[in-house]
This record gives structure tokens, sequence and C-alpha cells, in this order.
């Protein structure tokens, strides 16, 4: 028997900054991401025709034409697929049946043998339309007398959570009352009310959506999609297609950015569509970057009026709310964001009365869907303004003003529900730390002017109350592991931290853990969707429940061979030791052939497969009319950032000198990780704060462009950025463990508004903080 | 439309190549040689995602047609790494964490060699200008800079693809 050589366990992999699983792949341009799937000689492009129209009927579609031209194989329309699709409410067609309601809408789709002739095949389609009056405005939109953009709201399927209001351009109303408003603003000795406008941004991952679909003879349907979400891509589009799950297989490579545009299903349906229509090839739609930014996901405009106030002391009384959410033209996914802003209405405080108006409305702009944040940003860009003003109100510093009034735990948060334990006051007594909070330095030239702001948030994972998470752990004749899950790896790492939790609770070597990837519905282990920050805390635990299945397996086994108890051995480093006998025994010895009785009577043990599963049980539901209910939410991930900002008086230009960022995640399984996603967010949030917005004229968008929609660059990230990790564990946490994906980008908006208030004294009703703007501003004020 | 036969180097080897007057030098790459560490981010040269070296500049290679590439010399991702070693900037990458859904990396690699091969010990200033043509939507940039930091610091040896 070889004896186990290195019996000093190899680093613990629980909280070490262990290299990406990942990452030799993406360096060498090995990783596989869908465009790079090679398909061979029967591939067929696919183009979409769109609507040129915000708002029309569509009386007749001519495709006879367009399948004339040579080398076109197939055309869809809507006429061909009746049934609507959607995650949370079901108002989206594939194709537009008999009405468009945003410019850009699919309304019939070509398959040829070039992309050439696609697009040519496109011009050949004659539709005629009937133009009806469009409505771009939420604030109109919500009005009784506005064109009504869907009259069979009603009809439509809907999850048990979300409110329409059929009959009005209103598809979610969720309300809070807590406590007495009305009442309570003669008690307050400062009341700051105001409306902040947030735009339409984009998520801009680099890869543009992708998706391949291939139906074979016997009518098994194959698609490959850049999806944050295979399983709730095969599920949806089984449904609207009335396709039998288990015909529908979906492969899901490395995502080449998400951020909740590639969750759900946006334009996976279409080449299934015209797949069914033709089977043997596969079909392939890749989006242009044009296409990208004006046909799929944008994040939901918002127009927020808040009133809040506070005793002299500085204590937070009242709060109302009145969100008005821009869905565009299908809220399908958008009117959970709604509700989550709803829940989640009174920022990061204890405010004991409260009303909330959450409103999704639908708009003939183009549809909003999840973002990095969900709602989170939006909410705190105006949250986190109205508390700057009243600490000044009240002559209180603003960082104690936030001390004094955020969570704790015991709280009844706004819900009813009460708060977990939170590190919400070590993130801000740390971020005001790091950037010297109280001190001005002096700004680099006469012209310009220093400022300090601090904003903070809260978030939780927003989804139906049973998401849930699935793993198998595979033990292979080396000893090493196949982990099977099927969340899925969009930049943040979330493949690494699996091994890493794999490999700590099996006892092996982070190294001997391999990743059955790409997920493969056919394959992998089920998980909801990999959006809301959820899978280090629920993967995770589903991932820790298969270890410890496959160990309980080894030790069993292992004690029956040596007559010992399993609670007397532990597997280190991969070999099964006694802490009695000191026997020991490796992994691959057995793993999958087992062990051989004495005198050849027989074997012990078989192949090592464990399994492991997660779903929250406790999520209970809220009242329609007030909002409260026992557990609205899993947890809530808290936060603090805080920004030093110079402006330039004579150009209006921001430059961030420095930004402290602070999450409580609970437990950071990987630090570096955990680093590296607060970097991000925060550069992705002083991105949307300072440079981006979707221009939208008459349902036109104006700048669908890298040149035209301008992202942080290189030149413009931060000259500091300080990161820190805040570490209050999770009840139900994998080692205490909570996301914090989407976080980093969640205050910065505010953070910044306040920073340069700091600094010149000017509030903008809403980002981004252009210098053009400022520089107006500044010119009005004086 | 017309087929132009075109020998070049890739990566140190010679291909010959037939292409269509509308291909790219990206499309190429990708269909033709199966190259495809060289991505497409938007087909119009304004996110650097598609970056190669051509004849040592690097390019936007969905901005260059492949019928004009004959007798030129193309590096991509690919050929970054010798033997199996990576090259210092690749594991520089690693070492600083700049690496999240990898869209963006091998053109980022390619831009930050290229800075490298012209001004081997860059400012950080020297360095973002470098690669602002190259648009991260991941990473916040502060690794990637710190990466081509580290490789150019004078105590590493560059090795060169």
């Amino acid at each position: 028997m070889p004896k186990n050589e290195n019996q000093t366990p190899t680093i613990n992999p629980i909280g070490a900054s262990l290299p990406r699983i990942d990452v030799q792949e993406k360096v060498t341009g090995t990783a596989i991401f869908t465009d790079d799937i090679q398909f061979g000689p029967g591939l067929l492009f696919a183009r979409v025709k769109r609507s040129p129209h915000p708002h029309a009927l569509v009386k007749t579609i001519h495709i006879e034409k367009a399948l004339a031209l040579p080398g076109v194989k197939a055309v869809v329309t809507g006429a061909d697929f009746p049934n609507r699709i959607g995650l949370y409410l079901k108002d989206k067609h594939i194709f537009a049946r008999d009405r468009v309601r945003y410019i850009g809408e699919p309304v019939a789709a070509v398959a040829a043998v070039s992309e050439e002739i696609a697009e040519e095949a496109l011009e050949l389609i004659e539709v005629e339309y009937e133009l009806l009056p469009p409505v771009f405005d939420p604030e109109q939109a919500i009005l009784p007398e506005a064109p009504l953009l869907h009259p069979e709201l009603g009809s439509y399927e809907v999850a048990n959570f979300i409110f329409p209001q059929p009959g009005t351009n209103i598809s979610n109303y969720f309300k809070i009352r807590k406590g007495d408003v009305d009442s309570t603003w003669d008690k307050c000795a400062a009341v700051v009310e105001r409306t902040y406008r947030i735009p339409h941004i984009q998520h801009v991952p680099i890869e543009t959506h992708i998706a391949i679909a291939q139906m074979d003879h016997t009518g098994q349907i194959t698609l490959w999609a850049s999806s944050q979400s295979p399983f709730a891509v095969r599920a949806l589009i089984a449904k609207c297609l009335g396709i039998p799950l288990g015909k529908l297989r979906v492969i899901a490579p490395y995502v080449g950015g998400g951020f909740g545009c590639k969750a759900g299903v946006t334009m996976e349906a279409i080449p299934v569509a015209i797949a069914t229509k033709l089977p043997g090839h596969p079909i392939k739609l890749r989006l242009t970057r044009e296409e990208e930014f004006f046909t799929n996901f944008v994040r939901q405009r918002l127009i927020i009026s808040l009133k809040m106030g506070c005793d002299k002391d500085g204590n937070l009384l009242a709060l109302q709310n009145k969100m008005i959410w821009d869905g565009g033209a299908s809220t399908e996914y958008g009117v959970n964001i709604t509700r989550a802003g709803g829940y989640s209405s009174s920022g990061p405080y204890d405010i004991p009365n409260v009303k909330t108006d959450s409103y999704c409305v639908y708009t003939n702009n183009v549809i909003g869907g999840p973002y990095r944040g969900f709602g989170m940003s939006e909410l705190h860009t105006g949250i986190e303004q109205c508390v700057d003003e009243l600490a000044e109100k009240i002559g209180m510093d603003r960082v104690d003003f936030r001390l004094r009034n955020c969570v704790q735990a015991g709280d009844t948060l706004v819900t009813g529900m009460s708060m977990h334990p939170t590190g919400i006051k070590e993130c801000i007594q740390k971020v005001a730390q790091a950037i010297d909070w109280g001190k001005k330095a002096e700004p680099s030239a006469p012209n310009k002017k220093r400022g300090k702001g601090i904003a903070i948030m809260w978030k939780a994972p927003a989804m139906p109350p049973n998401a849930g998470s699935s793993a198998l752990i595979e033990l292979t004749d080396d000893g090493t592991v196949n982990l099977s899950l099927g969340g899925q790896e969009i930049g943040q790492g979330t493949f690494t931290v699996a091994a890493q939790m794999a490999a700590a609770t099996l006892g092996v070597p982070f190294e001997w853990v391999r990743i059955s990837s790409p997920v493969d519905t056919k394959y992998s282990a089920y998980e909801w969707q990999t959006v809301a920050s959820r899978l280090t805390w629920s993967m995770g635990n589903a991932i820790v429940s298969a270890a410890k299945d496959a160990r309980k397996q080894v030790l069993d086994i292992v004690a029956q061979w040596w007559g010992e108890k399993p609670d007397d051995l532990d597997i280190v480093n991969g070999w099964v030791i006694s802490k009695k006998s000191e026997e020991e025994v490796d992994l691959k010895t057995f793993a999958i052939y087992g062990l051989p009785k004495p005198n050849d009577e027989g074997w012990i043990g078989g192949p090592i497969i464990g399994r492991g599963s997660f779903m929250p049980t406790y999520v209970t539901g809220l009242d329609k009319e007030t909002g409260q209910g026992k557990r609205a939410v899993v947890h809530y991930t808290t936060g603090a950032q805080a920004f030093e900002v110079e402006v330039d008086t004579e150009t209006g230009k921001v430059e961030v000198i420095q930004v402290a960022a602070a999450f409580d995640v609970g437990h950071a399984i990987n630090p570096d990780l955990v680093r590296a996603q607060i970097e991000g967010g925060v550069v992705q949030g002083m991105s949307s704060a300072l440079f981006e917005e979707i221009k939208i004229k008459d349902g036109v968008m104006q700048n669908p462009s890298f040149v035209d929609y301008r992202i942080a660059t290189s030149a413009d990230f931060p000259g500091k950025i300080h990161t820190i990790i805040v570490e209050v564990p999770q009840e139900d946490g994998p080692w205490g463990a909570r996301g914090v994906g989407e976080h980093p980008m969640v205050p910065s908006i505010a953070g910044l508004a306040n920073a340069i208030y700091d600094a010149v004294g000017l509030r903008l009703p809403g980002p981004p903080f252009t210098a053009e703007k400022i520089f107006l501003a500044l010119q009005k004020k004086s | 439309m017309t087929t132009h036969e075109i020998t070049l180097k890739v990566n140190g080897q010679t291909e010959q190549v037939s292409v269509l007057s509308n291909m790219t030098l990206l499309t190429m790459l990708r269909e033709k040689l199966a190259l495809t560490g060289t991505k497409n981010g938007c087909s119009a040269g304004e996110c650097g995602a598609c970056t190669v070296l051509l004849n040592e500049e690097p390019v936007n290679s969905c901005m260059v047609l492949a019928a004009e590439c004959n007798r030129v010399e193309v590096l991509t991702v690919e050929g970054l790494a010798y033997d199996r070693q990576l090259e210092t900037l690749q594991q520089t990458l690693i070492d600083q964490g700049g690496v999240q859904c990898g869209f963006c990396t091998p053109g980022m690699l390619i831009s930050a060699r290229a800075l490298l091969n012209r001004n081997p010990h860059p400012s950080e200033a020297e360095i973002r200008e470098a690669l602002v043509g190259n648009l991260c939507r991941c990473t916040g940039y502060v690794r990637i800079i710190n990466a081509v930091k580290e490789a150019a610091h004078p105590s590493r040896e560059v090795s060169h693809a």
C-alpha cells in the first residue's frame, strides 16, 4: 500500500485567494465561448426583421419574395408561434403577432446560407402596419387616458406575487403601508421632498448575445447560448413552443459578460423557433452591437419621488416613496424589479413609518430587464441623496446620520421582517476612515474643488421564494473530483468558489476538483438562474451538501474495511486517515472499484457519487395591500462607498481621486475574487454615474454604439480604490458566506452625487453627471 | 465576389488561405484558421476585443480585409504562449487577477504586448493610454493595469512571443 508522503494538508481552500480555475484557458485563447463552437457546413445564419414603429397593429406580412431568394431556407413569423413567453409575467411573443410595441421588436426572421443573404431577404419581407399612438414617458403612460399597450393584460399568466392592473399600463403595483406616514410629518424637525430621474442604461457585455439551435430528425432540439440561465431558458422556451422539456437541451459555454442581460430569455427563442422548421440545420443568431443596444434588455428608467423626515436628533421618522419604473414594451422580467424596489424601498434604514407605491409601467420604449443591482442603484440614488440633505438640514455629520439610522439586527424592516445580524456600521466606519472623512485636501489647481461623499446600500437576492440549487460530486479513478453544477461562470469566479467549497468539504486539494462544464441541462445539476448574487450562498449550500454526502460514503466504506467507526476517520489532502489506528489509504485506491473484503470474500463500496440540493423554505408571501409579511427575502447584503472627487469648475469634469468600498460578504470564500468584484462594480457604477445614458427620441435610440454610448475605459478609473471586506456571518450561508456580485455598483451614483455636492454645492436631477451638465449648472448657479 | 489566394504567417506558421473580397482578417482567423481566441465584440473597430498584431502593430482585425493580408505576419493570443509556457503578460495577468469573463482578455493581452514591444518600461499613464481602445466591462481595469506594470518591471525578463 502506498503511503501518504505529504502528510501536511494543503492550504485550506476556504478564505484563500486561489487563482481562478478558468484563468489558464482565458489567457491563452482556449476558453470556448458560444461563437467559438464550429458547426460545419450545414450552419445557417438567422437575421431578424424588426419593427420600425414604436406602436402599431400588424395588418399583413408577406414573406413570399424573401422565401424565393436563392440561399434562403426559411422565413418565420408570429403566425407560427402563438404562445406568450416570460419569466414572471407572460406578456411577450417570440415574434409580434397582432401588434408591435417598440422599435426593434422582432416581426419575422430569416435563415439563409450566409448573413448577407439573410440580411437581403429581410428587405423583401413586406409588413403592413396601422400606426397607433405611442407613449414613451412612464408618467404619461400611467394615466388613465394613455394609449393602452396590453389590452389583454388581465388574461396573461402571472406569478402570484406580481400584481398587474388590467385596463391600465401598470403591469405590477407593489405597496408598502407600515406605520402612519401622514400623521408623522408634523413631528419632523426636517423634511426633504425630491424627485430624481435615473435614465435607461445598458449592460454592455463585450460579447453580444448569441444563440445557435438545431433540431435533429427525431425532434430533439439543442440550443447553445451565451446564457446566465440555461435551465430557465429550457423551461420557458419549451413551454412557449409546446416542446416537451426533455426534448430541449441547453448548453451554455462561458459567458462573455452578463450583468443581468443574459438572464431569463430574450433572443434565444428565435433560433429555436426557426430550427423547428428546418430539421438538421444549426441556426445561428448573433446580435450586432447595435442590436445589443436597441433590441435587448436595458436597465429600466426610474422616476423616484421621495419625501423623508427626521427629528432634531437625526432619527428618521417617515418615508414616502413613489417609484415609476419605465418597463418598456414588455415587463416579463421587469415586474419583479418593481417588487424588489418596493420591499427594499426604505434603503438600509430603520424607519418606523413608510408608505411606498412602486409601479411598473408599460411604454413603447425598449424592454427593461434585470441589470446588476436589480433596481437598487436607482432606488439608492434617490434615498441616499435625501439622507444627505436631511443630515445637512439638522446640522449633523453625514456619516453620523447614517450610523444612527442604519439597519441593525432585530430591527423591524419595511416589510415587517426582522433584520438579521449585519456589518453595515463597520462598512460605514471603514470607508469613512479610508478616505479621511472630515478632512478636506487641497485641490490640485485653483479652478478645481474637492469634495467627499458617502452612500450606503442594501440588497436582497430577488427571486421566487423557492429558487433552488443542486450539485453532484463524482469521484474518478484517480481520486480527483468532477463537480457538476448548473450555476454559470459569467466572470464572477463562481466555478472557482464552487471548487474551493467542494475541496474543503470533501478533504481533497483544490487542484483535484474539475467543474463539469459547460453547463448542459442534459447532464448538469439543476440551478434556477445565475442572478441575484445568490450562487455563493445557494449553490454553495448545495455543493457542501453534495460533498458531505460523498464524504460520508467514503468514510463508511473505509470504516467497514478497517473495522473502525466512521467518526474516527477523516479525509485529509485526498487520503482517508484514522485518528485512532493511524491507518491511511488514498482515495484513488477505492473511489471507483471499492475495497476487497478479507480472504477474497467479496467487495465493499462502489463508485462514489454525492448529491446535494438547497432551497430556502422560509420566505413568505407579502400582503397585497400593505406589503407586510413574516419574511420577505432570504437576507440582505449591506455595504458602503465613500468617494473623494475633484470638480473642474472651468470644464465641469469630475475626477474621482479615490473611492473606498466595503461590503459585508458574511465570509469571503476567496477574498481576492471578492475584491475583484468590488473593483469592477465600483468602476461600472462610476461609469453609470458619470457617462452613461441611453438617449431615446420618439422611441428611437440615438446612441446604440460604443462611439455614442460611452463606458469607462482604462483612462477613467479612479486613482485609488480601497476595497474592504467585512464579515458578519450569514446564518444559513456556507461558512457564513453571502453574495456580493451586484452590490458594489449600487451606491456609486449616490456617492458621487453627494461628493459633487460637497465640492461645488450642486445637485443634478439625475445621472449621468457629465462635464457638460455640471458646467452648465455651475454657470446657471453663478 | 472575387476570391483571393493569400499567403501569410500566423503565430509563426505559414498559412495559405482563400478569402473572399469582403472577408475581414478577424473572420479569416476565426473561421478559416479556427483561431477563435480572437473575439468579435462590435465589428466596428470600437471595442478592441479583436486586436491582433499585424506586422508587429496592433490592429482591430475586424477593420482589416483579409485580402490585404498577403505576405504579412500576424500574432494572435494563441501565439503568445510558447511550448505551453505562458508569456510574462499572461502570467502577470493571472497573478494580478486581471481576468473575469475573459472576453476582452485576448485583445487586451495583444495591445499590452504591443505596448511593451515599443516601450518596455511604460508609466501608468502610458499603460492606461495604450489600452484605452480595449473595453472591459468586468474588471474596472485596475488589475489589468497592474499586470502590465508588473510585466514591465525591470526585475522581470520580458519574454517575446
